[in-house]
């Protein structure tokens, strides 16, 4: 693995570190829930990014399929709380 | 951490700049999410930077592992169809919550402000 490789993957590991705190500010500020809610989707979304990366960094396949179900159960979650900001009950 | 094996010199760069570029659109769309000042400008964002930024990062883990050799590509497409596909599914429900709450909240304006007035 030469330097540009190494170098790129902390500096995006960087980038991604601040975006996540940027939307953890949206998470703790935002005005409505409905910011909440797109801070959080926003977060999960970056977690999954940082999880990919690492998996460049290590070389090894299992940060993949960890990102894979950060993602499907981010989905899952953000949808079920966009549920719950228009009707006032997940199922109904 | 283990130093994984020598891939050639092509992919290597490939791969470092597609994740910096990747990392940086997802970086701005994340600013943005920040800055902007009302609820319906923030969304738009996020998801069009996370997007492209998915799938650029998503990109440069297929062209490394690939060129590693350790294993299939098709694994990363998944999560590239996946992002491409949810995050406008998301963003529309939860455009439409914001929309439904901001209307309901008006008409319990307005009906507040009739019983103040008489």
């Amino acid at each position: 693995m030469s330097d540009l490789l190494v170098w790129s993957i902390i500096a995006a590991q960087i980038l991604l570190g601040l975006a996540m705190a940027c939307s953890v500010f949206r998470i703790l500020a935002g005005p409505r829930a409905q910011d909440r809610v797109v801070g959080f989707d926003s977060l999960y979304v970056n977690a999954m990014l940082l999880l990919l990366t690492y998996g460049i960094r290590s070389g090894s396949s299992l940060y993949f399929e960890a990102a894979l179900i950060v993602a499907l159960l981010g989905f899952v979650s953000t949808v079920a709380l966009a549920k719950f900001l228009l009707r006032g009950e997940v199922i109904e | 951490m283990s130093e994984p094996a020598e891939i050639p010199v092509l992919a290597e760069t490939l791969t470092a700049a597609l994740l910096f570029f990747g990392a940086v659109i997802t970086l701005i769309g994340a600013f943005g999410l920040v800055r902007l000042p009302t609820f319906y400008q923030r969304v738009h964002a996020p998801t069009l930077g996370m997007t492209l930024g998915a799938v650029c990062v998503a990109l440069a883990s297929m062209i490394y592992f690939s060129a590693l050799g350790t294993r299939v590509v098709v694994h990363e497409v998944l999560i590239v169809i996946f992002v491409l596909f949810t995050t406008p599914i998301t963003l529309l429900i939860l455009v439409r919550a914001a929309v439904v709450r901001d209307r309901s909240e008006q008409s319990g304006l307005a009906r507040s402000t009739e019983r103040t007035e008489r």
